[in-house]
């Protein structure tokens, strides 16, 4: 069967969206006869993505509105599957199809926050004040109890008070920078989702 | 991953999704692929078409992947090594193994320290009151030149091949049934297909996931696949191999940065207390060849160190002070998460930075992470979302009942960037460096991970600058050289790791020969230097950022092959070779076993290894001159027997999940349970009995969901809105439940409610004599998202480890069920 681009956008749109509306009673037939609109897709840029759920590394491609200028917000509108990867040839399985609602997730974190000891909400803190204070109680902490030495006089410096864990979603980059700087202080108590 | 490192010398997938369609049989056993790695499953179903591949599923559950096979056979979740270690007996009872290539390519023919010994249960050097052997009998014989001794004939009894024979002649199909509940035909019929690619042109692959991972057996579990793929002669194959579909996205990618508490980038390890003298340190690293002629590649561990040292320390790190050996950290132990959760509760930690994770909802024992975490001073979350760990001192009633007036933690939820807002490379489960572009702008105030550590680590440095403090040197010297300091670029990062020369780097071959001047990014590896000259952050992804540029950018999709190697698509680690230990594929000759799926074959004309793929091979060593396809083992040839490293035994063996529902090991009834496990005292009490929970519970993804994430995504929210626990048919007769009842699912640490869906995919199994029934738990749900709150599923799990990598057992334990 000779599938044109076009097509095989709908066909990957009706995958995810297709099963739940057929149990509403909407014929798909109905849906495909509607009057044809501009596409969506026209005047976006299109960015190249890997999708960051699983390991199968999916292509995706983000097409954002937006012409990159200086005063401009770009917003993505849109993710479909990367046609040209070898590996999802332009599929993507119902998590990555719905990538649009996780970067636009109504739970993504806008500003830092603090909540002070015994408190039960959070109160909305300044990036200098928040990390300012972390770097406070981590020298504090990294001060008082480094291990520089063992008691038998073995040189160990060593920092144990404080742990780490280490995001497997994250890039190659942010992974090589954390552990670069967390060896530095000698942090030892540092693990990433590999063992869970 | 330590299981295959353990048997291959790499810890990571030895092919790569698009080669599962060259394979004659696919073996789906712990994971469910077609669920959980949807887009990688499609790769099967091809080599179902085109292949006329026959696909395998051994699940407790009829899963999707089981959906579309051709054969399923049901296991009791947690025995997977007694039905494994019954193929391997199968497989050499029958005489179903490649000959030559178990010969010449695996260690079948070392002969075994006379010291070693299996006996009861247990592995000679046990210590019952550390609960851990002393390996020192776990080794090969050594003849007066240093090399091991070996008996090509496989006739002395203590070869490893007889060995083996041995350890698994216990294994029989009688036995497996028993212990597995897998029926004796259905297990037979598994071992009659898979034993036909023992075949040298037929090939078997096998995809595994965190079902077998998360068992307190869960590294030899792989292991006992990975020698079952030797003895069929499947490794370095296309279409063979052992595929690691690995959970997360960049998971291989911060197992391969070393971001594990004993670890250094590119595999590296950290110093032990005893290991004071430089010397030393890399002299045990740098294994010299246990067979003459061998390249054991790690021989080369001083240039990577060295180079690492360089990226990180620059100008500050010298020959004079061993390039500063003694900045980096000593370990005493291992400090995994189990055993920093459990400082943590007991009150031995302070401070405690979850970046990207949440560790309340992914760590075994909801309860005891919840305590743990109410002992700390202060709490920081990194995340792009609000996470149950960001918010565990808040009440959220049944599904987490705290009183915040109680929790003193200070607790700081840092906004961060995801994906779409940074460029970047991920690491896939077959080792692809595959590069991204940001698409948008974070939301509000939020920044990039690496600014938010940078920012963090410029506001330390500054402190340590002004007031000094605890051994601040490291900190001062740590080099720093991005263009805005509070902000380094992915690109300067991914430089960086790559590798640059910092003299002029020649051919060792002719010195007049540069290789790399001054300056200039590095090609790969093979020219990391031990004297200072080169600098590189992480040596296995050296050849990723080259002078030519950013190779994992690269979006050449051509596969002049066939076979689907795509070599001009981003970038694999190591040196680019899409299918590892690929020497392998050949016989003796360098003739390949296959020739219809040629990856690479000695020329004899040209002296050169070619073929479609990087050479996983010196290129120029002539067949005769007999180097083992397995470069990075000192022996040159891949492990049946582990030796020294895992900590449970050089030979998997069965044991019982720490819940068992036996209540005995029917191999060995006074050991029953894994004797090296990671198990804390607290714990050990917290442990339930089949008689209080008679039921077998296994946790598991949904194909709609991601772990804890996706629920805060509406679309996904509305595919999968509300937990629930899967139960067969004979238990919801026996216990009244029909589907859409609410149920209440407790173990020994805690209970869940949940709807329950009864269901013909989950049958009950007859195991040692008992019917044994399964509840299955998916484990989406928490108190943060837009689906329906629900308990975090780990509330049930118990606190328990693997030997070796100290992986929870969230695979099997043991549960009630009622109706609510």
């Amino acid at each position: 069967m000779q599938v044109t681009r076009r097509q095989f956008f709908k066909f990957c749109a009706g995958g995810v969206g297709g099963s739940s509306a057929a149990l509403l009673g909407l014929s798909t037939g109905e849906a495909l006869a509607e009057e044809v609109r501009a596409f969506k897709l026209t005047r976006t840029t299109e960015v190249r993505n890997t999708c960051p759920y699983c390991s199968v590394g999916c292509g995706i491609i983000m097409s954002s509105l937006g012409d990159r200028a200086k005063n401009v917000t770009t917003t993505i509108i849109h993710i479909e599957g990367d046609a040209d990867h070898p590996v999802n040839r332009g599929t993507l399985c119902p998590k990555g199809a719905s990538l649009l609602d996780f970067i636009h997730s109504p739970n993504r974190l806008h500003y830092p926050e603090y909540r002070a000891p015994g408190s039960s909400e959070w109160k909305r803190i300044s990036w200098d004040e928040a990390l300012g204070r972390i770097a406070r109680l981590m020298k504090q902490d990294r001060d008082a109890n480094f291990v520089a030495r063992t008691p038998d006089g073995l040189t160990v410096n060593r920092w144990l008070t404080t742990g780490f864990l280490a995001a497997s979603a994250a890039s190659n980059e942010t992974g090589y920078l954390t552990n670069k700087m967390l060896r530095s202080l000698g942090a030892v108590a540092l693990d990433n989702q590999a063992r869970v | 991953m330590a299981s295959l490192a353990t048997t291959f010398g790499r810890g990571a997938m030895t092919n790569h999704w698009v080669d599962i369609k060259n394979a004659d049989v696919v073996v789906i056993m712990g994971g469910n692929a077609a669920e959980a790695h949807p887009c990688g499953f499609k790769w099967v179903t091809e080599a179902k078409a085109h292949n006329n591949a026959t696909l395998i599923v051994v699940d407790p559950r009829f899963t999707r992947s089981a959906a579309v096979a051709d054969y399923y056979a049901p296991i009791r979740s947690g025995s997977d090594i007694a039905f494994l270690g019954g193929l391997i007996n199968y497989l050499l009872s029958n005489d179903k193994i490649q000959h030559e290539y178990v010969k010449r390519f695996t260690d079948a023919t070392f002969l075994v320290n006379d010291g070693y010994r299996f006996e009861g249960g247990l592995f000679s050097g046990y210590d019952p009151a550390t609960h851990a052997y002393d390996k020192a009998s776990w080794a090969y014989q050594k003849g007066p030149d240093g090399f091991v001794v070996t008996d090509d004939t496989l006739q002395h009894p203590r070869c490893v091949f007889n060995l083996l024979k041995q350890h698994y002649s216990r294994y029989t199909a009688e036995m497996v049934a028993r212990v597995t509940g897998t029926p004796r035909e259905q297990f037979l019929k598994v071992c009659e297909l898979i034993a036909a690619t023992s075949a040298p042109d037929k090939t078997t692959t096998f995809m595994y996931a965190l079902g077998w991972t998360q068992h307190s057996v869960g590294t030899q579990m792989i292991r006992t696949t990975a020698m079952v793929q030797l003895l069929l002669g499947n490794i370095g194959m296309a279409g063979g191999g052992i595929n690691a579909l690995r959970g997360h996205s960049n998971i291989q990618g911060l197992t391969d940065l070393g971001l594990l508490s004993n670890m250094l980038p590119g595999y590296l390890t950290l110093a032990g207390d005893k290991e004071q003298d430089f010397k030393t340190f890399l002299d045990k690293r740098a294994f010299k060849p246990l067979r003459p002629g061998q390249m054991s590649y790690w021989q080369n561990y001083p240039a990577f160190h060295v180079s690492l040292m360089k990226s990180w320390y620059g100008d500050a790190a010298t020959r004079d002070n061993n390039w500063c050996y003694d900045w980096l950290p000593k370990l005493d132990k291992v400090y995994d998460v189990l055993q920093v959760f459990e400082l943590m509760h007991q009150g031995k930690l302070n401070g405690y930075v979850a970046q990207g994770f949440n560790p309340l909802a992914a760590f075994p024992d909801k309860a005891k992470i919840s305590r743990a975490l109410a002992n700390l001073k202060f709490l920081v979350v990194i995340d792009p979302l609000a996470t149950e760990t960001s918010e565990f001192w808040k009440n959220f009633g049944e599904f987490n009942e705290v009183n915040p007036a109680a929790i003193k933690t200070e607790v700081f939820r840092l906004p961060s960037g995801c994906f779409a807002e940074e460029d970047g490379s991920l690491v896939n489960s077959s080792r692809l460096l595959q590069w991204h572009y940001k698409g948008e702008d974070p939301p509000g105030e939020a920044k990039g991970d690496a600014e938010i550590i940078a920012g963090l680590f410029l506001k330390l440095r500054e402190l340590y600058r002004t007031e000094g403090g605890a051994f601040p040197d490291p900190i001062r010297n740590l080099t720093w050289p991005y263009r805005i300091p509070a902000s380094p670029s992915a690109e300067e990062l991914a430089r960086e790791f790559n590798g640059k020369a910092l003299d002029n780097v020649t051919d060792p071959k002719d010195p007049t020969k540069v290789l790399a001047k001054a300056g200039e990014q590095l090609a790969g590896f093979a020219q990391l230097r031990d004297d200072g000259s080169t600098a590189c952050g992480c040596w296995i992804f050296s050849g990723a950022w080259t002078q030519v540029g950013n190779m994992m950018a690269r979006r050449d999709n051509s596969d002049p092959s066939g076979l689907g190697n795509t070599p001009n698509w981003a970038f694999a680690w190591p040196a680019n070779r899409r299918i590892i230990y690929n020497r392998a594929s050949c016989d003796a000759a360098g003739k390949p076993w296959d020739p219809r799926r040629t990856v690479i074959a000695w020329n004899a004309k040209a002296t050169q290894w070619q073929g479609m793929d990087v050479p996983d091979m010196r290129p120029d060593a002539a067949p005769e001159q007999n180097v083992g396809p397995f470069i990075m083992n000192p022996e040159g040839v891949a492990r049946l027997f582990g030796v020294d490293k895992l900590a449970d035994g050089p030979f998997p063996e069965h044991y019982e999940p720490f819940e068992t529902p036996l209540g005995t090991n029917p191999l060995h009834p006074a050991v029953v349970s894994n004797p090296a496990a990671r198990l804390f005292k607290d714990d050990r009490e917290a442990l339930g009995s089949a008689k209080e929970f008679p039921y077998i519970a296994t946790t598991y993804r949904l194909t709609e969901h991601f772990h804890f994430w996706t629920k805060h995504a509406r679309l996904n929210a509305i595919l999968q809105p509300e937990q629930f626990v899967e139960i067969g048919e004979e238990l919801a007769k026996e216990k009244g439940i029909r589907s859409g009842d609410q149920v209440t699912v407790s173990s020994k640490r805690g209970h869940i409610k949940a709807v329950a869906v009864v269901t013909k995919r989950l049958k009950a199994l007859v195991v040692d004599g008992k019917l044994l029934h399964t509840v299955g738990i998916p484990i989406h749900w928490g108190f943060k998202g837009v689906a329906k709150n629900g308990y975090l599923a780990n509330t049930l799990t118990p606190f328990v480890g693997d030997a070796t990598t100290q992986t929870p057992e969230f695979k099997t334990f043991l549960v009630t069920i009622e109706k609510a």
